[in-house]
């Protein structure tokens, strides 16, 4: 069993213990623990359950690769499922919860699972759940949703707050052991502006822990050496507990610190997104052991070598009293070799290796650790921890030799270097033979905007294994970034440092090289999602030959930690299965984040009201306090309705509209997109921009205009007004005004930029109220006419006048979206809200009330008048809106005009707009119902020949009004057409004009 | 995330602060072209492994449109230069043979 050693723990504060709680049970650690040195010390081997089979798990790592010991952290807001114990530091009251089990972790329900296991091979889900379709639906899901599944997501508003940091920087140095040290060492030394980031809270990675010399000291003093000179330095910045998370195009790269994850009550942000922009990235990311794929690899108590020695030196925490060291290279030995030194027994190191010759074995044997060659581990005994394990000959199918007591493995089937940054944007691996690993290809590196490398490797993460090579590397690597990003960098060397001859490794990818199939079974390789050595091979065996498909179907390395700990074991067994090269089945793809940051950090404080900053009118506040039943319009929000108390929408709705239509109603229309056009080209260039001639509008009138664009769709509709002879305003929908500009500015730049046209858009230096309604007259005449003449005779339809009203400077526009006598009045933003109160007072003899916009469109439908967005889709042209009124003949050229003339444009079988009207009034067709004619077609479908595009209950006409694009519709008229609704209910309609009220216009003219 | 100097303004703007407009150089085709001329310049678009000519637009900066050149395999940046010519400069041009010497040249 796992527990406290005496003395050792170079990480841990034994003179500040701390308590917290895993699964409710009382535990206690030391600060400077990790939760899974904390939990080992406490003798908690089983921490989880795993994904499929519901195996027992316990902790296999000491760092980011932990695949299996994921629990929930915290409690309501700030709860957060699947955080690895092993980079989670403790702290006191820390409330850890494990995951993927039911009752509990000792007795779980879902272990059935694990007896079936042989039932579940890879793409069980796949092949099981083709048929029957409705099984999927009723029978499978809820069944699989409730078994599958990591974490549970958390329930509570997030309690904390996160932030973005912007940083520029000439180097980013990623990692903070030996290699990142020195390489940030020697570019701060050239002068250059250097960031370097470490994960964990310690600087110096592995060396200390591994015993290495440097420059004659031990490896610890040299690192806090190297720390305290480049604290020193003022062109560069430390930042430990931040971790090199994404490299992106252009030297673009996100860290992501965790600022109070450690310690709770520090203030601020708990987490912080680094966006930084690097000319040059050195990625001195380590390397990462990779297990041994034998039976029983994953029972708990069997660790990777690397980790266990971490446990010792690290925290003073024997993961067992008798550990039995499995491996292919010498590394494991200094495993074998630190368990000794801390009084705990070694039975035997288990080398797979036919010899095992180097210093580090030498060392071994010396202190009397048994060293069997040529040896595999065939099974491990035990359920939830290691209770022996299995000898046999590496070079056979796995009959035992000899049982060995143990309660822990340690296993290391040698290193993979850590290329995740390296790759993300485009760098390439080499397969390096000799040590069986990817390490990048120098000269194939991410490219920049120079051309150039970005991204250089140094270190482990560049495939050097030994503390002599790692420093000389990492020092060329912080010489070349200096000069690279014009720094003077030293002509010196790297400190010295002492080094072990080492035997090579061999590859072992399988244990025992001819494990028989039910060994292969038990032998995992991704312990997240529970894949096996034979599924891997069952993928290659059903013809999966492409690394990322057999991913997809075997699930392998598709688990949250995105197969750090043994892709490549997977691999090699697809490679071996297929008979092919490790380097030819190659390397799925590797993408950011490297490890899984929190959606806080991604987030930033672009949450609740900064998700997405709404545009306000000026008449916002006003209406907010008056019943505002709130809608979103692009970034507007516009009152559907405005409710009176007790009022339900329908008959707010209603209410409105009816009063417009029989005194008068108050419309906030500030958000209608308004752009100025003016220059001596300006009616050349709205000409270009609308279907029909707007160049010959007067001054002082208005006219309607529709905008396509080349394609020939219609985009965006609007009133033009002509303010002087060179000066055009244009107005567009509410959501188009920001479109439109731009699509102006697109035209006039790079297609006439020698014409001489200006744009400005003006929407928001502008409040617009629409006063609708036979009295509206009456209510601007009250409200104090000057300098203009709103008459009937003075100022007719389609015209404007300025002058001021209420005393406020005014704009005054006679146009209809309703079909009533209306004035829509611009005066400036400033002066908009006192202008909407002045119309409210003077208006209230007139029974003045607001509306908003849902009696706007039903006005505007009982008009026949189309809107943007409804009767349009961007694959309808204006003539397909019986719009030919508003598409010039005469004009040589409009955008959108050739268009236009296309054959299948010209196609009078073209879905058209028609007026529909219910045979039963009182039904209103539901929004986009379709019209179905004739019989089914061939696949069983019905023939569908158009949509509804608007419908609504029109209570001026007591009836139920709708448009709809119905192919070849105007050709209909007076038809009936079928409506299915669903459950076998059919509304007919009846084809009419769309126009329902007023079609002589007798009301606007008013 | 790109980083384009805008010609106009003199930035070096993030991808972030730009909009894209696809390729560059294209001829307007209006109510005289045939179908197939209407057809290419609606619908044929180069796409290539290599050197490009795009349209950007410094959208939350300047707002003025420009043009790029640069290889979209390897996202090297060739340069940047006003929107309002009818092909790359010639310095430009001459800079991209020099560093890509099987470049087709360009093609309008």
């Amino acid at each position: 069993m796992s527990t406290r050693l005496a003395d050792t723990g170079r990480l841990i504060d034994r003179t500040k213990p701390l308590e917290f709680r895993f699964n409710g049970k009382r535990f206690k650690g030391f600060a400077g623990d990790t939760l899974a040195s904390a939990l080992l010390a406490n003798g908690q081997v089983l921490v989880g359950r795993s994904y499929k089979y519901h195996r027992p798990r316990g902790i296999i790592a000491a760092g980011p690769e932990e695949p299996n010991a994921l629990v929930g952290l915290g409690r309501e807001g700030r709860f957060e499922p699947n955080q690895r114990t092993t980079t989670t530091e403790l702290f006191d009251g820390l409330y850890a919860t494990s995951q993927n089990h039911w009752p509990s972790l000792e007795f779980d329900v879902g272990a059935v699972n694990r007896v079936m296991s042989r039932f579940f091979p890879a793409g069980f889900y796949y092949k099981t759940f083709m048929f029957p379709r409705f099984a999927w639906k009723h029978l499978f899901e809820p069944v699989v949703r409730q078994a599958a599944g990591l974490g549970k997501p958390p329930k509570h508003r997030d309690a904390d707050r996160y932030e973005y940091f912007y940083y520029h920087s000439d180097i980013v140095v990623i990692g903070g052991g030996i290699a990142g040290l020195q390489a940030a060492l020697q570019a701060g030394r050239a002068g250059v502006k250097v960031l370097l980031v470490e994960q964990t809270a310690h600087w110096g990675g592995r060396a200390p822990v591994d015993g290495a010399k440097i420059a004659g000291k031990p490896a610890a003093d040299w690192v806090a050496g190297a720390v305290a000179e480049l604290q020193a330095m003022d062109n560069v910045t430390l930042r430990n507990r931040t971790m090199g998370a994404g490299v992106y195009d252009h030297g673009y790269l996100t860290a992501y610190e965790r600022l109070s994850d450690h310690a709770p009550e520090i203030p601020g942000p708990r987490h912080r997104l680094w966006r930084i922009r690097a000319r040059r990235i050195i990625t001195a990311t380590g390397a990462i052991e990779r297990p041994l794929a034998f039976a029983g690899n994953d029972v708990p108590g069997v660790m990777l070598a690397g980790a266990v020695r971490d446990y010792v030196t690290n925290f003073g925490v024997s993961p067992g009293d008798r550990t039995v060291i499995v491996t292919n290279n010498d590394d494991a030995y200094r495993t074998a070799i630190a368990l000794k030194q801390a009084g705990l027994v070694v039975p035997a190191v288990i080398d797979a290796r036919d010899s095992a010759d180097g210093d580090l074995p030498a060392r071994a044997r010396k202190l009397g650790i048994r060293v069997d060659t040529g040896k595999a581990i065939a099974r491990v005994s035990g359920n939830k921890k290691v209770e022996g394990v299995s000898i046999c000959m590496q070079a056979g199918e796995g009959s035992a030799l000899e049982e060995i007591k143990c309660d822990a493995v340690a296993m290391s089937g040698g290193w993979s270097p850590v290329v995740h940054l390296w790759s993300h944007c485009g760098g390439k691996l080499d397969w390096d033979r000799d040590h069986a690993m990817f390490r990048p290809d120098p000269n194939r590196p991410p490219t920049g905007a120079d051309g150039a490398g970005f991204v250089i490797a140094a270190g482990t993460a560049n495939g050097h294994l030994d503390t002599a090579s790692v420093l000389a590397d990492a020092h060329e690597a912080g010489r070349r970034a200096a000069t690279e990003t014009g720094g003077k960098p030293a002509d010196d060397t790297a400190p010295q440092a002492a080094g072990e001859a080492a035997a090579p490794m061999l590859p072992v990818w399988q244990m025992p090289q001819g494990a028989s199939k039910k060994l292969q079974m038990k032998a995992f390789l991704d312990y997240q999602n529970d894949v096996k050595v034979s599924d891997v091979r069952l993928a290659a065996q059903e013809g999966y030959e492409s690394v990322e498909h057999t991913k997809r179907y075997t699930t392998l390395g598709m688990a949250s930690d995105q197969g750090k700990l043994s892709n490549i074991n997977g691999l090699a067994i697809l490679a071996d299965s297929l008979n092919a090269d490790i380097p030819a089945v190659g390397t799925t793809t590797f993408r950011p984040p490297y490890q899984p940051i929190s959606f806080g950090a991604i987030a930033g404080d672009a949450r609740g009201d900064l998700f997405k900053p709404v545009r306000r009118t000026p008449i916002h506040d006003w209406l907010d306090a008056n019943g505002a039943h709130w809608e979103p319009v692009a970034d507007w929000r516009r009152p559907y309705t405005l409710q009176k108390p007790g009022e339900s929408v329908k008959d707010a709705v209603r209410r409105e509209i009816l009063n417009t239509r029989q005194n008068v109603g108050l419309l906030d229309a500030s958000t209608l997109g308004k752009i100025i056009v003016k220059g001596p080209d300006a009616g050349r260039f709205v000409d270009m921009l609308y279907t029909n001639m707007m160049s010959n509008l007067a001054i002082g009138k208005c006219r309607y205009g529709l905008m396509c664009s080349e394609n020939g769709f219609l985009s965006d509709d609007g009133v033009v007004a002509r303010l002087s002879e060179d000066t055009f305003l244009c107005h567009t929908t509410s959501g188009g005004s920001d479109r439109i500009h731009a699509w102006m500015e697109e035209w006039l730049q790079t297609e006439w930029w020698d014409w001489k046209v200006y744009t400005a858009n003006v929407t928001e230096q502008w409040a617009q109220i629409g006063i609708v309604g036979p009295n509206a007259r009456k209510v601007i005449e009250a409200m104090g006419v000057e300098g203009m003449d709103v008459s009937r005779e003075a100022m007719p339809f389609m015209t404007f006048q300025d002058g001021s009203i209420a005393g406020i400077t005014a704009r005054a526009f006679r146009i209809s979206f309703s079909g009533e006598l209306s004035y829509e009045i611009a005066v400036p933003a400033s002066q908009g809200r006192a202008f909407w109160d002045a119309a409210l007072k003077a208006g209230a003899a007139h029974g003045i009330q607001p509306y908003g916009t849902e009696a706007l469109h039903v006005m505007r439908a009982e008009k026949g008048f189309i809107m943007i967005g409804d009767e349009t889709d961007g694959t309808v042209i204006p003539q397909d809106l019986g719009l030919h009124w508003a598409i010039s003949k005469k004009k040589a050229d409009f955008l959108g005009k050739r268009a236009q003339q296309r054959s299948f444009m010209r196609d009078e079988n073209r879905k058209q707009l028609v007026g529909l009207a219910t045979e039963d009034p009182a039904v209103v067709l539901p929004e986009a119902a379709h019209a179905i004619e004739g019989p089914k077609r061939d696949n069983g479908m019905e023939n569908i020949i158009g949509h509804v595009t608007s419908t609504y209950y029109s209570p001026t006409l007591n009836r139920s009004i709708a448009m709809a694009l119905i192919k070849g519709g105007s050709r209909r008229m007076g038809e009936v057409l079928s409506f299915p609704v669903g459950d076998g209910k059919v509304i007919r309609a009846k084809v009419v004009d769309p126009v329902f009220l007023d079609k002589d216009g007798e009301r606007q003219n008013a | 995330m790109l980083i384009l100097t805008c010609p106009n303004c003199g930035i070096a703007a993030d991808e972030t602060d730009l909009a894209p407009g696809g390729e560059a150089h294209i001829t307007r085709h209006g109510p005289e072209a045939s179908d197939d001329e209407f057809e290419g310049y609606l619908f044929h678009k180069r796409n290539p492994k290599g050197v490009h000519f795009e349209r950007w637009r410094h959208a939350f900066g300047c707002g003025k449109w420009f043009h790029a050149a640069r290889d979209t395999a390897t996202l090297e940046v060739f340069g940047t230069y006003p929107a309002q010519t009818l092909e790359p400069p010639k310095a430009l041009q001459a800079l991209i043979r020099k560093k890509r010497p099987d470049w087709e040249g360009f093609q309008k």
